[in-house]
């Protein structure tokens, strides 16, 4: 007989939540990195609006800024900060159709639409993005 | 020619038990079940308590996947037992264990009485403000309004959902996926009209916002219910809701 | 019940995260890899810097950095919450994150909206 039995209030098991539970299952692992996402949002936009005020100060300091990017160790780490971005984006417009559900008329708009909707939209932005900076 | 596959005789299930009258902590047994093809991981149970130890506890009912009442944990997936095979788990050993998130009570029965009053303060069931007398006739209801709210109705309150919620077991305030799905079956349904009352209990801190999407419960959901699709739809309701108030105060009833 | 005022910190916190969705990708691309190798040419230096400073491009940029703070600050909270079970100090990691945010912004807007 267990000392520590309660007659007619036996004592409820409740398991503690380990610190690392997201360890234990890979989707959770994936969902707190798809959540972490957000810090390397935090730097994109901090560099971006570095380089719109550098820009502003001219020629040469935009040289040098870019010459700066350019070192190998900086390259590295900003195509690991383009796929954490790319992970983000594509987590993001892929869980959009499970928010927008739209009905026209008696129709449900397809899922798929959705999706392509959002797709062509990241499309069309990069693209006209791209041009702005671009050569032309 | 056909490979033939080597069919084991016997599988080992290790099963979770809590027996408070005789121990204070968890402990797993070990037991050898004869294996079919054809059997269920409940078909195992069965047999165990059938023939070797009849004091296992745990829950089952219709044993073919409409009451929700097997759900456990097979090696750490909440599945419901009636309808996983044995098969789909070999080699083993096989770990059963009861859903997470819930007390345990004993073995691999949990408490459910959390999900039972949030399930009631939901409210899931049609709110009108006037009832229709009987001799008026049916509510009619065309096939594509069916169609809104028909997959939230297979919700068999199996608790699965809530066993795969991280958000659940971190913060046991949450309301969780299985009764705000629920709570969409209504007020998706035409012949509701309970929407606003519905919103003042889940548009909370441990109503829908604490959901963060980790989209577990409708993997694990065995009647593709869809709860992380009704709660997100539900987030989306709620906020053009909240600025449709804010920018047009409605008086008070 | 009072409902809760979520949905205003929600509202940014999608805005943001589409935001950074459709517009960051091509812009780490093109502003941190692409130029910088020399992939690519950019265009003159003097319509880039018309483009920067036109009021609408400024205003957009604010815009588009409070969007991603807010982003940042809603999930980031709710990540200490769960990841590190912190859920207990809601009210301040709360005011901790979107003050966080609501600094970056203003600090932002100053400096982007000084360019002009």
């Amino acid at each position: 007989m267990n000392p520590g039995y309660r007659l007619y209030y036996p004592r409820w098991y409740r398991k503690r939540v380990p610190i690392f539970w997201w360890l234990h299952k890979r989707s959770y692992a994936v969902f707190i990195a798809r959540e972490l996402t957000s810090v390397f949002v935090v730097y994109a936009v901090a560099v971006v609006v570095a380089l719109v005020l550098t820009l502003n100060k001219g020629e040469p300091a935009w040289e040098a800024a870019m010459s700066r990017l350019s070192h190998p160790l900086v390259i590295t780490a900003h195509v690991l900060v383009l796929f954490v971005i790319l992970f983000h984006t594509i987590t993001w417009l892929n869980l959009a159709p499970m928010a927008i559900v739209v009905k026209l008329g008696d129709r449900k708009v397809p899922p798929t639409a959705v999706l392509i909707g959002h797709y062509g939209a990241w499309f069309a932005c990069s693209v006209v993005v791209a041009w702005l900076l671009l050569w032309r | 020619m056909s490979e033939t596959l080597t069919v084991p005789e016997t599988v080992i299930l290790e099963v979770f038990r809590y027996r408070p009258e005789v121990e204070s902590e968890p402990t797993f047994d070990s037991f050898e079940v004869p294996f079919h093809p054809e059997w269920m991981i409940l078909d195992a149970l069965n047999y165990i308590k059938d023939d070797l130890d009849g004091s296992l506890s745990y829950r089952w009912a219709c044993r073919m996947g409409v009451c929700g009442s097997c759900g456990m944990l097979a090696n750490g997936q909440p599945v419901l037992t009636c309808a996983t095979y044995l098969e789909s788990l070999l080699p083993g050993p096989i770990r059963i264990e009861p859903l997470e998130g819930f007390p345990v009570i004993r073995d691999l029965v949990g408490d459910i009485g959390d999900f039972m009053n949030k399930l009631s303060d939901v409210k899931p069931w049609l709110i009108r403000d006037e009832e229709k007398p009987v001799e008026d006739g049916e509510y009619l209801q065309t096939p594509s309004q069916l169609a809104d709210y028909k997959q939230y109705s297979m919700c068999i309150n199996c608790m699965l959902c809530y066993s795969a919620c991280p958000v659940y077991r971190l913060e046991p305030e949450f309301i969780g996926p299985a009764a705000i799905a629920l709570a969409q079956r209504y007020n998706l349904d035409s012949r509701d009209e309970g929407a606003e009352e519905r919103m003042d209990v889940l548009s909370q801190h441990d109503g829908i916002w604490g959901c963060t999407l980790v989209g577990e419960c409708t993997e694990v959901c065995p009647k593709g219910v869809d709860p992380a699709g009704a709660i997100q739809r539900y987030k989306v309701s709620a906020t053009m809701d909240y600025f449709k108030s804010l920018l047009m105060p409605r008086s008070s009833s | 019940m009072k409902r809760s005022r979520e949905p205003i910190i929600w509202v940014l916190f999608g805005g943001g995260g589409m935001a950074s969705a459709l517009f960051l990708p091509v812009l780490i691309l093109v502003l941190f890899i692409a130029l910088p190798l020399g992939w690519v040419q950019s265009a003159p230096i003097d319509d880039l810097q018309w483009l920067v400073r036109h009021p609408l491009t400024r205003l957009g940029l604010i815009v588009f950095v409070m969007l991603c703070l807010f982003h940042w600050a809603h999930r980031f909270r709710y990540t200490l919450y769960d990841g590190l079970q912190l859920s207990h100090l809601n009210e301040v990691i709360a005011v901790l994150m979107y003050g966080m945010a609501m600094v970056g912004t203003v600090v932002g807007a100053y400096l982007i909206w000084g360019v002009g």
